[in-house]
Order: structure tokens, then C-alpha cells, then sequence
């Protein structure tokens, strides 16, 4: 049988706010255990919420950058449940009317073009953390982290692969960074995704029982635990079993998943509209100031590249792809102030390439886009040619200093003296006679084979722009 | 001195008569003396207390001081206040020391009022009768055998033994106005989110509201002068220009349209304390009220939709108290599940453990629309009776309690005989609206209070109502025996 698999997506998604979302405590990572943990964090008794704003204005950031339908009215609602990071015993999320309605979200996997839809993203508090191992089997517990604000992003089951899973959630966690709502950074666990999988046979409209599994913080591990879940089900069911519905753990030292509950021992969360809080009204001024300060958007940005530069759409949608890759091209082109088209090449060739091999980030990126856009002008001028050019940007990647300096003290410089490319074509015209004979006998291709000789015979020095029509001329003569 | 009104204090205290620190002393000798068999308070810390008292004694002396600066004022034990045991009744939180204060009770302190001392109540304020509490019963000074109603009912004692010249309370279901009643004191309790609810450990959030419980009208307007206003760590608290309380006290009321709901003096009603009530409102006429017969058809509904959204409300906000930050812990355990099942079975007690499953119960998966969601519209129809009532007349007027107080222990093996104590409070916690109780008589030598229900904030024309009502009777003034 040809199975299909459906996966959902639910994302966590950590507010870049500098305090926490109901009370004044610090939201920094990595301070000492519970040194940010205050009365309202502890839950004393006695103590109430209070709103963040700013937690509600990265809300409608996201909703904006997403195209979605804002919650005029939102309510917060107790979700219940017993655990002792979880120190009111219960976490303050939002149920039937969440901050953000429906939106979507357009990935790319190969060629193609999907959209995925987002079913609702609401405002919620992270727990805190449990540490185990570290207290001679006690568990210690660390409150910092208990109200710090989350985002949670929902999808309908829209993906039909890892790959259409990945790129979605690669897709969220460039934009969430784009607009300036989360740092993005997977490690301290500002972005974690659980995953609902399922399959089905294709063809079939009728949804499987799915299995959840929690928090995949990074994109690799995603990609691996959709992919071992996926075939795990499908012999699950083609050896006759049947599939239950339960939260699964991925572990990455195997490579497997593994069930931690299963519905029957799951919580019933009692879900009621927190009497501390009132229901969130947002309105059309509050969502006009923060469009106002809304930063362009990638689509937005890519339709501008295309029309203000002239990229072609698959460039335009490449440098697009990180707010990194955009900021970075469009200061490398004011600088160079040349043909965008040849930024864009190496912002995509070159720099993405080293990057790469490097895991680096962008905005680490050894050669600043100052530094690039000195060394196109350089090949703009002539003083050296596209190929040398690629020595130099090695020569700057590992901190040899900046394009003139290299291509002085390594003697690079393109050679554009005529006369002196006229020596050199006369010494090759004189050297490969029969390449010159078959030439003249109608053969064009022999034509590109004395242009390499020349390269050759000038170390790469010589303009082949110079090469190319002095060759010509003399051909001709 | 002890009978003296809060107006008179201040006074005694501007003109040297007595200081601060002799007056709180003179409190404390008489809690030392009655607080052994009356049980009022659970925390006394005289140290502390005469230390606020000698530092009010400062501020009078150089002419700074408030309409409340040096007077000692008992709190109800459910208000947070730094440095002293807050335990909410409970076995929970018996080891419990605040690390914060309460708004209302820096509001105190910013008045330079004196703390004298942790006032006794039912646990986490569930109750009638003040008979829930760890800390033992309380005894009703007017008759010791006798409760003093609840769960406000350690400051109602300790009021009307003398043992404070004012306390605060609160009030989820009428835990202020039916032990006033039963005290024979006045107690008011206001609109919700007039008095900020930081540092009041909760019980049901979206009913529970601080109050003053004093001898007089007067004094409660006093005190509102310091437990209202604005609180921007509660969200509910309301954003309004600061009132005084007291600036409607002497207005005639002559004109005021005195509503009275058919359904409060129906069956259920101790005949004595209907007679009682309707001299009361006798007594208004004379002084120039009309009065007009109202109706509030959902009143049978409003126990319970109480007993459905109180409990559904505390079973979470008492989820906290689990063993792992503070307050009790179980002794041994053998894993966390059983560690969380002893600490709970062993630190609360049978009321506030009912309430907990009841709540727990209504909102659970299936259940939830026919409890919970049915019990949230049906609030709205009681809200929505009192607002037609409110176009006919300016306050309504009623018992606080169907009876005068009971003997210890005559309700405790039924539950619902004690949950129809708050038949007439309920529906007023239930709607929000501000509510008062104040001494109108006595019914087989025992005090009844007369309710007065207002619209969303008339608390100062309510005050108003009480008090050129204290000028024409001395149920206020009335003073148990033996004490």
C-alpha cells in the first residue's frame, strides 16, 4: 500500500520581552537558579497577574507578518495541571479566543511553492525548569524561566513530508526573527517545535491517529524524528498494529522516538477563564502602532529587489530568506553602488558557500559586506578579472585585510596595457599555429582555446575582455 | 476609650489624651485578657505592633497625622503582611511568613493606622461560621456559645468584644456582612475592584472583595478612606478618581426610593429577625424614604451558581499549595504524586477539600457546559435582575442573614443548612455590587443586621443611608455583656 504522512505543528515560540509576561521579573537566560524568580514567579499566595504589553504587541507583530486575523478579543485561561515547575498549578495560556486567528505561511521545498495555514497562535507562560541528576535523587527546581512569555504557533496538518515540516518551521523561525520577536536561538530553547505525525493510506481523506512528538529544538532532529516516526507507524500498521494516540520523545542518541504518555494518562486541563485577567481588547490603534513600526516584510522586501534592482524572482527569494542575508546585500550594494546582479551572485555564491562550510551566521561573516563591496569594484574597474577575484575573497575570508591590499601586495593587479597583451597574444599566435589553422578554417571553438592560452601565458592577469578583441584583430588581419 | 468611635480616637490622640502606643497597649491587654476563650485572633506580635504605634506617635507629634494615624486595626489573616504569619485559616500555610504586603495592608501602613494583630477566620475562607479554621472555632461575644459567622468571623469577634476599635475583612459570599450581622457591627463590603485584591490570598477571584467591619457607618467610611483606590498589580482593580467616603454622611434622606425584594422576606426568614428588619425600615420612613416593593426572581438560583463557579474558581487558585515552595509539606513520601496527595490530605481541612472536588468536578471534560458555563450565564440574569431593580428605587433593603447566630457545631454535619446563611449576600457578590450590613436590633437577645444594597459604587450613599440611621438609633453603640 502507498501511505501518506500528515504532520501538524505546534511551536513555541519565546517573546523577546525584557520582563516576563505577568509580572516585572527579568526574562534574561542564564542568570542563577531562581534569582529571577519573584512573588508573582513563585506564585505566593496573595499575588495576581499583570498583562506585559510588549508581550502582546510581538502578538500582533506576528499576526501582521502572517497575514492573519487579529483577536479583538482575547481571553486568558487557566490550563490545570499538577508539576512542580508549574508553580501555580496552573499555566496561564489562552483557549477558545486566542490573540491570533487564522494566517499562513509559504515555503519553498525544491522548486515548488506550498502554503501552509495557520490555524491560531496564542499568548501563553512558560514553565519552569525541573533539574534532576544534580541533587543526589531530589529534583532542584528553577523558577526563572516560569512566566516567561511564549507565542504559540498552531498549523493545520498541511505538511506531506520532513522536508515540507522543516521548511516550514526553518520558514517561522526566519520570519519570528525577522520581526524582531524572538532571538531564535534553539539551544537556550527560544524556538521548539512539537510535531503531530500521522499517516494514512493515500488517496484517503479520513485523518489517522496521530502522535505527538515534543519539543525538537533543532531542525536536524526534526528532520530525523518525523522521518524514524513516520516509518515507525507505517510498519506499525502494515504488521497489522494499531496506532494510539500519545506524546512521544525523540531521542537524538538513537535516533528513535519513544512514548512518554498516552491519552488515557493524559491531563484533563480544566480549561476556565482566569478571573485574575481581564479578557485582552485590541484596537484598531493599537494594531496601527505596530504596524508602524513593522519592519518590511520578506515578500514585500523580494517584490522591492526584484523591481528596484532588477534580480531575477529565485535570487530575490534567496537573499530574502534571512533578514542576515538581506541586510547584508543591500549594504553591500550601496557601497558598491554597481550592478545589484553581481552582489547577489556572490551574497548567494561565495559568501553563502563559506558560510556554509562554516556554520556561521551571517552577521558573523568574516568579509563584511563593506569589505565585498570593495572587491566588486575592483572587478567593476578592471583592475581584476572575475576569476582572480575569487583568490582575493579567499585571501580576505581568513583575515588577510581588504581587497586593494591583497590584490596589491600579491600583485594581482589585471593587466590593461594593450601593448603589453599584444606581446603576449603575438607569443601565443606564434606558438600554437595549428590551434590558429584550425581557426581560420571555421572552427570557433579553437578561438577560446588561444583566449585560455593567453590567461594562461598572463598568470590570469591579463583583462579578457582586451585579450578577447586583440585576439580578434589579429586573427582577422 | 474601647467604645470610642474612630473619629473620637483620632481626636484623643491629636489632643495627648492618650498616645498611640498606650491605646494599642490598651487593646493588646484586653486581647492578652479575652483572646484566650474568644479565639479572635491567631497571630499577635506586640513588638511589632507598638513599634507602628510609637512611630504614629512620632508622626502626631509633628502634626502629620491622618484621620487614622496611631489607631490599631485587626486584619483579617488572608491579607499578606511582611514579617507576620499569614496562614488563611489553614494548616497549609500555618508555617507561612509573608515576604510582601498586602495593598490593603500598606495602604494601613501609609495611613500610619497600627497592625495589631492576625484576626482569625474560616480556612482559606470558606465557611459560615468561622468553625473551618485550624486555629479553632471563635467564640461569639455576644452569646459564647454561639458562632460568630463567617469566614470574616475573627474580626467580627474581635470588633465586637472590644478587643479592636476596627478590623478589615472580606467577602466572597457575605464572609463580611453575615458576621457583622451576627456580631451586631457594621460591615460593608464594596463594588468589586474598588479595593485592589494583591496580597488577599485568594479564594474565588472573581467574587472575593476587602472591606472595613467597624461599630458605625461613619467609622467604615474612615476606613474605605484607606482600603479603596486604584492598584495597578491588580487586574481588576478599578481605575478611579479617589472618593471620600465620608462626604455624604449627613445627607438627609428624605426621597431615598427604599427597595424592597419580595424574595427576601419569604420562607426561610426567622420570623425575629423580620420583625426586627421591618422596624428598620420603619424607622427609614420616618426619616422621609419611600419604599417599593421589588423583585429579584433569581435569587433561589444564586446559592447555587455560587456553589458551582466559588468552587470551580478555588479548586485552581488553591492549587498552589502543593508541598514544593512553602507551607506545609507531608513528613515522608515515597515519590511526587505521593508526596502532593499527603501534603494536601494533611494540610486542608474537610470544607476547603469539598470545594476543591466540587470545583474540580464542574469543570472537568464533559461536564463543564452543564456546571460551569450554565452557572456563568445564569450570574448574568442575577446581575441583570438587580440592574431593573435599580430603576426603581436607589438601595435595596433586606436581612443579612436569614437567622441570628447559631450554637458551634449546629451546622457543621450540613453543609447546605450552612451555605443558606449567604441566601441573601450571595446574589450581591454574584452581580458585584457593593453591599452593607448594619445593627438594626436584636432578635432573642441577639443582634440582626439590616443589608443594604447599593448600585456599582454608591458605597458613600450607602454610608450615608447608614449612618443618618445611627443618628436616630443606638443598636451601634450596644455592647455584648461580660466582656
Amino acid at each position: 500500500m502507498q501511505w501518506e504522512v500528515v504532520i501538524g505543528l505546534e511551536t513555541h515560540v519565546q517573546l523577546q520581552t525584557k520582563t516576563k509576561i505577568f509580572c516585572g521579573a527579568s526574562t534574561a537566560f542564564g542568570a542563577e537558579p531562581n534569582t529571577q524568580a519573584d512573588a508573582v514567579s513563585i506564585a505566593l499566595p496573595g499575588v495576581l497577574p499583570v498583562l506585559n504589553r510588549e508581550a502582546v504587541q510581538c502578538a500582533i507583530r506576528f499576526a501582521l507578518a502572517i497575514d492573519a486575523e487579529i483577536g479583538r478579543r482575547s481571553v486568558f485561561a487557566r490550563k490545570n495541571y499538577f508539576y512542580p515547575d508549574l508553580p501555580k498549578g496552573y499555566q496561564i495560556s489562552q483557549y477558545e479566543l486566542p490573540v491570533v486567528g487564522k494566517g499562513k505561511l509559504t515555503i519553498q521545498v525544491g522548486d515548488a511553492e506550498k502554503t501552509i495555514n495557520i490555524t491560531r497562535a496564542h499568548l501563553e507562560e512558560d514553565a519552569g525548569k525541573s533539574l534532576h541528576g544534580d541533587f543526589h535523587g531530589m529534583t532542584g527546581i528553577d523558577l526563572n524561566r516560569a512566566g516567561t512569555p511564549l507565542l504559540e504557533i498552531v498549523t493545520e496538518p498541511d505538511m506531506r513530508s520532513a522536508a515540507e515540516a522543516v521548511a516550514y518551521a526553518k520558514k517561522l523561525h526566519e520570519l519570528v526573527m525577522w520581526v524582531g520577536i524572538c532571538d531564535g536561538n534553539m539551544q537556550e530553547g527560544s524556538f521548539r517545535c512539537d510535531v503531530n505525525v500521522s499517516v494514512r493510506p493515500k488517496g484517503s481523506d479520513k485523518l489517522g491517529t496521530r502522535r505527538e512528538i515534543k519539543n525538537l529544538n533543532s531542525f536536524r532532529f526534526m528532520q530525523q524524528a518525523i522521518e524514524y516516526e513516520t516509518r515507525w507507524q507505517i510498519e506499525t500498521l502494515e504488521d497489522g498494529g494499531t496506532i494510539h494516540q500519545a506524546t512521544v520523545l525523540f531521542d537524538p542518541d538513537t535516533g528513535e522516538t519513544r512514548a512518554m504518555r498516552s491519552k488515557e494518562e493524559a491531563n484533563d486541563y480544566r480549561y476556565f477563564p482566569d478571573p485574575d485577567l481581564l479578557p485582552l481588547v485590541i484596537s484598531e490603534a493599537d494594531i496601527e502602532a505596530v504596524k508602524a513600526r513593522m519592519p518590511e516584510l520578506p515578500e514585500d522586501m523580494k517584490n522591492r529587489f526584484e523591481q528596484e534592482y532588477g534580480l531575477p524572482a529565485y535570487d530575490a527569494t534567496t537573499i530574502t530568506s534571512s533578514r542576515g542575508m538581506a541586510d547584508y546585500f543591500v549594504a553591500a550594494v550601496a557601497e558598491f553602488g554597481g550592478e545589484a546582479k553581481l552582489v547577489a551572485n556572490w551574497v548567494m555564491g561565495s559568501v553563502a558557500a563559506k558560510l556554509n562550510e562554516e556554520g556561521k551566521d551571517i552577521a558573523a561573516s568574516p568579509v563584511s559586506p563593506m569589505q565585498l563591496a570593495g572587491l566588486l569594484k575592483r572587478i567593476a574597474d578592471n583592475t581584476i578579472s572575475g576569476k582572480i577575484a575569487k583568490d582575493v575573497f579567499a585571501a580576505m575570508w581568513v583575515g588577510e585585510g581588504d581587497a586593494d591590499s591583497i590584490i596589491e601586495q600579491k600583485g594581482l593587479k589585471q593587466v590593461s596595457d594593450s601593448g603589453a597583451i599584444e606581446v603576449i597574444v603575438d607569443e601565443v599566435l606564434a606558438a600554437n599555429a595549428a590551434m590558429v589553422a584550425e581557426y581560420k578554417a571555421g572552427k570557433e571553438k579553437a578561438f577560446n582555446g588561444l583566449v585560455g592560452q593567453c590567461m594562461k601565458a598572463s598568470k590570469g592577469k591579463a583583462n579578457p575582455a582586451q585579450v578577447n578583441e586583440i585576439l580578434k584583430n589579429k586573427l582577422a588581419g | 476609650m474601647i467604645n470610642a468611635s474612630l473619629k473620637e480616637l483620632a481626636a484623643a490622640l491629636a489632643s495627648k489624651q492618650i498616645s498611640s502606643v498606650e491605646l494599642t497597649q490598651l487593646f493588646l491587654d484586653r486581647i492578652v485578657r479575652l483572646n484566650p476563650e474568644i479565639n479572635a485572633y491567631v497571630t499577635l506580635d506586640s513588638d511589632k505592633s507598638l513599634a507602628q504605634a510609637a512611630a504614629a506617635d512620632a508622626l502626631i507629634a509633628q502634626g502629620k497625622a491622618g484621620p487614622l494615624t496611631g489607631i490599631p486595626v485587626a486584619q483579617k489573616d488572608i491579607f499578606c503582611a511582611k514579617g507576620w504569619r499569614t496562614t488563611c485559616g489553614s494548616k497549609m500555610l500555618a508555617n507561612f511568613t509573608a515576604p510582601y504586603d498586602a495593598h490593603i495592608i500598606s495602604q494601613f501602613d501609609a495611613a500610619g493606622a497600627v497592625n495589631l494583630g492576625k484576626t482569625n477566620m474560616d480556612e482559606f475562607a470558606m465557611g459560615s461560621s468561622n468553625e473551618t479554621s485550624f486555629f479553632g472555632k471563635v467564640q461569639n461575644p455576644w452569646d459564647r456559645a454561639r458562632v460568630p459567622g463567617g469566614s470574616s468571623g475573627g474580626s467580627a469577634a474581635a470588633v465586637a468584644a472590644r478587643m479592636a476599635p476596627a478590623a478589615t475583612g472580606t467577602d466572597t459570599g457575605g464572609s463580611i456582612r453575615q458576621p457583622a450581622s451576627l456580631c451586631g457591627l457594621s460591615g460593608l463590603k464594596p463594588t468589586y475592584g474598588v479595593c485592589s485584591r494583591y496580597g488577599m490570598i485568594a479564594f474565588a477571584s472573581s467574587l472575593d472583595q476587602a472591606g472595613p467591619m467597624a461599630k458605625s457607618a461613619e467609622d467604615l467610611a474612615l476606613m474605605m478612606n484607606v482600603m479603596a483606590g486604584f492598584d495597578s498589580r491588580d487586574s481588576t482593580s478599578l481605575q478611579r478618581e479617589k472618593e471620600d467616603y465620608t462626604r455624604d454622611l449627613a445627607k438627609p434622606l428624605a426621597g431615598l426610593r427604599i427597595g424592597l425584594p419580595k424574595e427576601y422576606f419569604a420562607e426561610g426568614l426567622d420570623a425575629g429577625v423580620a420583625k426586627v428588619v421591618e422596624e428598620a425600615i420603619a424607622q427609614y420612613r420616618k426619616l422621609g424614604a419611600e419604599t417599593v416593593e421589588i423583585s429579584l426572581p433569581n435569587t433561589q438560583l444564586s446559592i447555587p451558581v455560587y456553589y458551582v463557579l466559588a468552587p470551580a474558581e478555588a479548586s485552581s487558585n488553591l492549587s498552589r499549595y502543593d508541598g514544593v515552595r512553602y507551607g506545609h509539606r507531608a513528613a515522608e513520601y515515597t515519590d511526587l504524586m505521593d508526596m502532593y496527595c499527603k501534603t494536601r490530605a494533611e494540610g486542608f481541612g474537610a470544607e476547603v477539600k469539598r470545594r476543591i472536588m466540587v470545583g474540580t468536578y464542574v469543570l472537568s471534560a464533559g461536564y463543564y457546559d452543564a456546571y460551569y458555563l450554565k452557572a456563568q450565564q445564569l450570574r448574568r440574569l442575577i446581575a441583570q435582575d438587580f440592574e431593573q431593580a435599580f430603576r426603581q428605587c436607589d438601595v435595596i433593603m433586606g436581612p443579612a442573614a436569614p437567622g441570628t447566630a447559631f450554637k458551634a457545631g449546629e451546622k457543621t454535619d450540613d453543609p447546605v443548612a450552612m451555605y443558606l446563611e449567604d441566601l441573601y449576600t450571595i446574589a450581591v457578590n454574584l452581580a458585584g455590587l457593593p453591599g452593607m450590613s448594619v445593627p438594626a436590633g436584636f432578635a432573642n437577645g441577639l443582634p440582626v443586621g439590616l443589608q443594604v444594597i447599593g448600585n456599582y459604587f454608591d458605597e458613600a450613599r450607602m454610608l450615608n443611608v447608614g449612618h443618618a440611621y445611627q443618628q436616630v438609633t443606638d443598636w451601634h453603640t450596644r455592647m455584648p455583656e461580660g466582656i
